[in-house]
């Protein structure tokens, strides 16, 4: 597992969170490095099933290019995998004195600012993966379907005092639809 | 049911206290449905009912019913009625259908008896149901707007519909059926309470309007609603006695006596405009002539599947593939249909600003009339079809909370607020939807809705990105006027989308690997679901980032600034400075 000192950008890696009253900008925070770990097993998983079932599809019917279906799915599951620590680093957020920024994506990239004022609920899952290694993900939901802001990867007692602080913030600067 | 239930004869149903709906919405509702397979059945009947009469009541003149059926007469699969007769159940057959239909209108008295609604100063509360009780209310702040609705069998009984639509997916309260009268009483009473206006204002109106005239009765009953609510202990009391005095029983239910009155009411609704004068000014801003909706409908794209669909068949048709003909014909006479419930829903169309809200009315035989409240509108999308194009015509769409995404025709006509006008008429129907930013659109507008290549104060897109869109690439571009972003934007169909910042939900800025190569990016506005997607294809990468931090920062500050939702309390603030 990469540490927060691995990283060469100077970034936070472990945020925390400051008390409601402060709302100015924190900087930008990244995910957890061990929501890696999430991103790799569900990526070995999906792996796993699609090339299994391009050797059994192999085994009944014996045709050589079945053989190749699976090798080239492992190969792209593999390189998937390989970039999968960068693509967690990309994730990031910050809390700005009015808004949440949240970007993400590598060859994608997608930033996203959501007023406080307009978050209508905040979200926590938490998949089977991820309460192992105690992450969580955390949803804003505004009235825009569009919005889709989802941070993965946050430590569950971070993800509980981000939810509460940002319940807080909206409640301060709620405004209509 | 333990709330108290007051008589219906009120003029008012703002205030506060329980009321019922109209004693003919069961019948509207679902008795129609229910005379309708009645009368189906007996129509198939027919004859089957001549013959059994016959057989009681001259068994020897009916040869033909014994000669003909009396080998079927057990047959109960196919011939039901007869097996009834054969076997000498008749006295059952009827005490049966007798207990169905008392059942029925036992059924319909008790869910009228038990659906109630009311308005207060905070919500408007509905309760029904018989065995399964529900109790919904939607509150008034929330209100994102209010539809009158008229279906033609509705007017037939005076009656209409009166929908409120508030944020949230199939989270409208409806009341249906009101008296006519009664709901544009109550539609101006909720709007007015919703507007925060505050109880020393209605209750100075109460006092003025209880010396006016018996003709105005209607309109002081409505202000006393507000006078009960708002501000029960006071002098409201006092002032709403002279009103109630002076108005005994208004339109609807107490005239129910009068039959040649009530004819004479029914026809004076169904021939008055749409727009209730006292309620609204008069004059729409907006006339459409007939020539142009039919025009304009024709060369709609709908025009062209119509076209198509007539080729699919008549080639289908020389060449003998009877199978198109079974498959098609449905489509084309589903088109037509859409063409004109287009065209109906366009005549006698209207558009009013009050000071509630916009008016939209519609309809030449099922009227509807909708109030869009101030800052309720999130996106408006001013568009043109290419063949629309030589004769100028323009339409205009909004997003509104609360109107559902489906493509259903109902919700897609609340949301198309002009179906077609010149750009004479997208400026006034603008300055309507956005009176506060109306004169610093104007200056944009035409610019925004023709223009290229950066012309009248618009961003210019890098030609770079005609990689990316060969056509539309000039047309491209962004401009903020008034706390409203416009992005401009379309070739085959163009279109300038408003967003008003106050309401923008979020923003997205995204690049993908081949925008990236070029330095562009695409910028998104994200607001409240509906037909409006009010992006920004693309746009230089640095400019885009700009124009994110932008948008991120205006619309914080304009949200916090904005009071369009309590636009009452607002007026009043501007009335007392």
């Amino acid at each position: 597992m990469p540490d927060a000192a691995q990283h060469d950008e100077p970034v936070e890696a472990a945020p925390t969170v400051e008390a409601p009253a402060a709302a100015s900008d924190t900087g930008w925070h990244r995910v957890s490095p061990k929501y890696v770990v999430v991103e790799v097993v569900g990526s070995l998983i999906g792996m796993v099933v699609f090339v299994g079932a391009f050797a059994i599809a192999y085994l009944v019917w014996g045709q050589w290019w079945w053989l190749w279906g699976a090798v080239v799915v492992g190969v792209m599951s593999l390189v998937g995998i390989a970039l999968e620590p960068r693509r967690v680093r990309s994730i990031a957020y910050r809390l700005r004195e009015d808004d949440l920024l949240f970007r993400r994506g590598i060859m994608f990239q997608r930033q996203v600012a959501v007023p406080y004022g307009r978050m209508q609920l905040v979200d926590i899952t938490r998949g089977p993966v991820a309460r192992v290694l105690g992450l969580a993900d955390l949803k804003f939901v505004t009235a825009a379907a569009a919005t889709a802001v989802t941070v993965p990867g946050l430590p569950m007692e971070e993800a509980d005092r981000l939810r509460d602080h940002l319940v807080a913030l909206a409640e301060t600067r709620r405004a209509g639809l | 049911m333990s709330a108290p239930v007051r008589p219906q004869r009120v003029t008012s149903l703002a205030d506060g206290e329980w009321h019922r709906l109209h004693p003919a919405s069961p019948l509207l509702r679902g008795g129609l449905a229910l005379l309708a397979v009645l009368g189906f059945i007996i129509a198939n009947l027919r004859e089957r009912l001549v013959d059994m009469f016959l057989v009681l009541f001259a068994p020897d003149a009916a040869p033909a019913f014994d000669t003909g059926s009396g080998g079927f007469g057990d047959d109960w699969a196919n011939d039901p009625l007869g097996g009834i007769i054969a076997n000498g159940l008749v006295g059952w057959a009827i005490a049966g259908v007798g207990v169905v239909i008392a059942l029925l209108v036992v059924g319909f008295w008790l869910s009228w008896r038990l659906h109630t609604f009311r308005v207060t100063h905070e919500a408007v509360e509905v309760q029904s149901g018989i065995l399964f009780r529900s109790h919904r209310s939607a509150r008034l702040d929330r209100i994102q707007g209010i539809n009158v609705t008229r279906p033609l069998f509705a007017r037939l009984f005076g009656t209409a519909k009166l929908e409120v639509s508030v944020a949230g997916q199939s989270a409208n309260v409806q009341l249906a059926y009101l008296g006519s009268a009664l709901a544009d009483g109550l539609r101006a009473d909720i709007l007015r309470l919703a507007s925060g206006a505050r109880a020393a204002r209605a209750a100075t109106a109460v006092a003025a309007a209880g010396t006016t005239a018996p003709g105005a009765a209607a309109a002081a009953g409505a202000t006393t609603a507000i006078g009960t609510t708002e501000d029960a202990a006071t002098a409201t009391g006092a002032a709403s006695a002279p009103v109630d005095a002076a108005a005994p029983g208004v339109p609807a239910y107490a005239s129910r006596i009068h039959v040649p009155a009530v004819i004479g009411h029914r026809v004076d609704e169904f021939l008055a405009p749409e727009l209730d004068p006292t309620l609204a000014p008069p004059e729409s801003v907006v006339h459409l002539p007939l020539g142009r909706v039919i025009g304009s409908t024709f060369l709609g794209g709908s025009i062209i599947w119509l076209l198509i669909l007539v080729a699919v068949i008549a080639v289908g048709f020389g060449t003998g593939q009877w199978w198109v003909l079974f498959s098609f014909v449905p489509a084309v006479i589903g088109l037509v249909s859409y063409v004109w419930s287009r065209i109906t829903k366009s005549l006698r169309y209207s558009i009013a600003g009050t000071p509630d809200g916009v008016r939209i009315g519609h309809g030449l035989l099922s009227t509807g009339n909708q109030t869009i409240p101030p800052g309720r509108v999130h996106a408006i999308e001013v568009s043109q079809w290419i063949l629309w194009r030589p004769f100028g015509w323009w339409s205009i769409r909004i997003n509104v909370a609360g109107q559902s995404v489906s493509a259903s025709n109902d919700a897609a006509q609340r949301t198309l607020v002009l179906p077609v006008g010149t750009v004479a008429d997208v400026h006034r129907v603008l300055g309507l939807l956005l009176p506060d930013a109306a004169s610093a659109i104007a200056q944009v507008l035409d610019a925004g809705l023709t223009g290229r290549s950066g012309t009248g104060g618009y961003s210019r897109t890098p030609a770079r990105a005609a990689w990316l869109r060969p056509f539309s690439w000039r047309r491209i571009g962004w401009t903020l006027a008034g706390g409203v972003a416009l992005l401009r934007r379309g070739w085959l169909q163009r279109s300038l989308i408003f967003v008003p910042l106050a309401r923008m939900q979020s923003v997205a800025v995204a690049a993908g690997p081949i925008a990236r190569m070029l330095r562009l990016a695409s910028v998104r506005i994200h607001t409240v679901a509906g037909p409006v997607t009010a992006s920004l294809p693309v746009v230089d990468r640095a400019e885009g980032f700009a124009l994110f931090e932008r948008l991120a920062d205006e619309a914080v500050e304009l949200a916090a600034r904005d009071t369009s939702d309590h636009w009452g309390a607002r007026a009043e603030a501007a009335d007392a400075r």
